[in-house]
């Protein structure tokens, strides 16, 4: 395989607070080729996100530490880069957009200034040019009617709008890499489903990677070709998404797979069932347990998985979970 | 947060599929809604005839201020003197249309001394946080407690003298008073921009500068700033406000402008062994101070409505 795009080594995020290290990302390992989709999934509190502000080093320090581990972007470590060479990454290299539309726009310039400011900062354009880029861009997220919005204020933008602001801001400079941390989370289903389709079409057209963070299995199959399952700071499973969805390889997978809402479920007694749920709450990542996070809610627990932490186990070519207890649990599906 | 304000009823709501609505930028927004408040806007408008007025007013009423006529002492408002004289038989009116261009000066410089000190320390210390924020806030708290009347009589006592001998009596006093006030005014205005810094900073829209690549000068300058100047803005008219009491209270006390130069403050000084005779004496420049403090008053009333984006009226 060639030179991953970004590969990140035992990567170990922590914070420091008055109860404790907080164990945010403890051990993690991923790697993204050119132009590959690849998903983090996972419930709240697991890393995701930490991991992703990890990787555009925006984790505030302190309280947060990269305590171990490598984030290499085409072969260079971005963990001990000062702040100057880290802002000629962001944008240009790396790109995010966040949960909150709403407010990720900043209220006192129009939407064509915000997008034209990181033109010019980026790409050293003139101020005609950079409105020029800024119309295409409008353009290329489908806001009807660009060189009259671009001289709106984003209180004048819906929240579906303004998200497909932020992504034309995020693609501006051509980003190798684009992270999208939950894009759709603060929309409404409709606006959800738009927006997606819109960084599908994106990511197709630009050979582009993704890295997608969401805790929506939906939206996973849907937008990326390998998948990433995250619990307490740590990646439990991994693969072709299609294969983990099949397999549901690790005990924490398979109680995310249950717990998903479905429409059409069958009522009974006139009445729909309640959500399944996993049992028991994510563990406090202060003292995280010595061995597997998932000990204590697990159905197939034994006493070796609490012992030492699980080593990643194969189960097909390129799909791997972190259990050793594997072959029971798929016997007794 | 501005961000979630709800569509402005001007660009959404009313207009039709057929007209094009005009893109509506903030400071239009700003003085639509400043334009509602009757009284701010008639303090505006006082406010600008007023300093219309001390500006052209030697043109319109060319009497020089220091012209001594005793045929002519602590006469009442007739139509040679519309505003009277004092003991010397000088014009007062000529001397109030002066005395408003130093007394509006005043209040103007020791403003934008105090906001842009207010400011820069204010930025300062909510963006580094840590022991550069407590020294900072600790400077502010120190100056809050400091008796500020009898420091000001110091300083202007001590200083006084060496000014005048070396920039010449008016220039000099008026950089001691501006400064002396800005000086003593800009805690309130650090501490508001503080506040306003520690809450922008972790803002989405500043993270997502930041993701995007800008520097820390960069969100401050384009990012933070901007957003934290509504009540500053707000602060400063108060602050002209009471620079202009505040030099009035000097002046008054003997310790601003002397008798040649006519504050408002110091007309009233000199004012005050006559109340009895010549009333008129006192009444004007007191009155001038009044109707512009109260107008700056109802002027920053309105903008703090204008300028908050969460009103939508």
């Amino acid at each position: 395989m060639t030179q991953p795009l970004l590969s990140i080594e035992g990567l170990k995020t922590h914070f420091k607070t008055d109860d404790g290290m907080i164990h945010a990302v403890d051990g993690v390992d991923l790697a993204i080729q050119r132009g590959e989709t690849l998903g983090v999934v996972g419930e709240s509190g697991c890393g995701k996100t930490v991991t992703a502000m990890t990787v555009m080093k925006l984790v505030a320090m302190p309280p947060g530490k990269i305590v171990a581990g490598r984030i290499l972007w085409q072969g260079r470590d971005l963990v001990p880069l000062g702040p100057d060479e880290m802002r000629s990454i962001r944008a240009k290299e790396i790109a995010i957009i966040f949960q909150e539309p709403m407010t990720s726009l900043n209220p006192v310039y129009s939407v064509g200034e915000q997008i034209a400011e990181v033109i010019r900062l980026h790409e050293g354009l003139g101020q005609r040019a950079a409105l020029e880029k800024t119309i295409e861009m409008l353009k290329l997220v489908h806001i009807s009617n660009p060189e009259r919005r671009v001289h709106d204020y984003p209180h004048q933008f819906s929240g579906g709008m303004r998200q497909r602001v932020m992504i034309a801001m995020a693609l501006s400079c051509r980003p190798k890499l684009l992270i999208a941390d939950e894009p759709t989370t603060a929309l409404d289903v409709t606006i959800q489903g738009e927006i997606l389709a819109l960084l599908h079409e994106l990511v197709a057209d630009s050979g582009m990677a993704l890295l997608m963070i969401s805790h929506d299995l939906g939206v996973m199959a849907r937008m990326v070709a390998r998948l990433l399952v995250m619990y307490g700071g740590t990646v439990v499973e991994s693969g072709p998404t299609a294969a983990v969805f099949a397999r549901r390889a690790h005990p924490y997978t398979r109680g995310l797979y249950a717990a998903r809402p479905r429409l059409g479920t069958p009522t009974v007694d006139g009445r729909k069932p309640r959500l399944v749920t996993i049992p028991g709450r994510v563990p406090e990542l202060i003292d995280l347990p010595s061995g597997c996070p998932f000990a204590d809610r697990c159905a197939w627990v034994v006493d070796a998985c609490r012992a030492a932490p699980p080593p990643p186990v194969p189960v097909e070519p390129g799909h791997a979970a972190r259990c050793i207890r594997l072959d029971a649990v798929e016997a007794s599906a | 947060m501005s961000g979630s304000t709800p569509a402005s009823p001007t660009v959404n709501a009313t207009t039709g599929p057929a007209r094009e609505p005009k893109p509506v930028s903030l400071g239009m927004e700003a003085w639509r809604r400043f334009r509602r408040h009757r009284l701010a806007l008639a303090g505006a408008i006082i406010l600008g005839l007023m300093a219309l007025g001390v500006v052209l007013g030697p043109w319109i009423w060319p009497v020089p201020i220091n012209e001594i006529d005793f045929t002519a002492r602590l006469q009442g408002p007739s139509l040679s003197h519309p505003f009277g004289t004092d003991d010397l038989g000088q014009d007062l009116l000529a001397r109030m249309i002066y005395g408003g261009r130093i007394s509006l000066a005043v209040g103007v410089v020791a403003m934008l001394i105090a906001v842009i000190v207010g400011v820069v320390i204010g930025a300062v210390s909510g963006i580094s946080r840590g022991s550069i924020d407590a020294a900072l806030m600790w400077v502010a708290d120190l100056f809050l407690s400091l008796p500020q009347l009898p420091l000001l009589l110091l300083v202007i006592y001590l200083f006084r003298d060496s000014l005048k001998k070396y920039i010449g009596a008016e220039a000099g006093i008026f950089i001691l008073i501006v400064v002396v006030i800005g000086i003593f005014r800009w805690m309130p205005v650090a501490r508001l921009v503080r506040a306003q810094f520690l809450s922008l900073r972790e803002k989405e829209f500043v993270e997502a500068a930041r993701a995007l690549g800008a520097s820390t000068t960069r969100q401050v300058v384009r990012h933070i700033l901007p957003n934290a100047l509504g009540p500053v803005i707000v602060a400063a008219t108060i602050d002209v406000a009471a620079a202009i009491i505040f030099e009035s209270t000097l002046s008054f006390l003997g310790l601003g402008f002397p008798p040649d130069i006519p504050s408002w403050g110091r007309l009233l000084y000199d004012a005050k062994d006559h109340l009895d005779v010549a009333m008129h004496w006192a009444l004007f420049p007191g009155g001038a101070i009044f109707l512009t403090v109260l107008s700056i008053t109802y002027l920053g009333d309105g903008l703090r409505d204008a300028l908050d984006p969460r009103r939508v009226m």
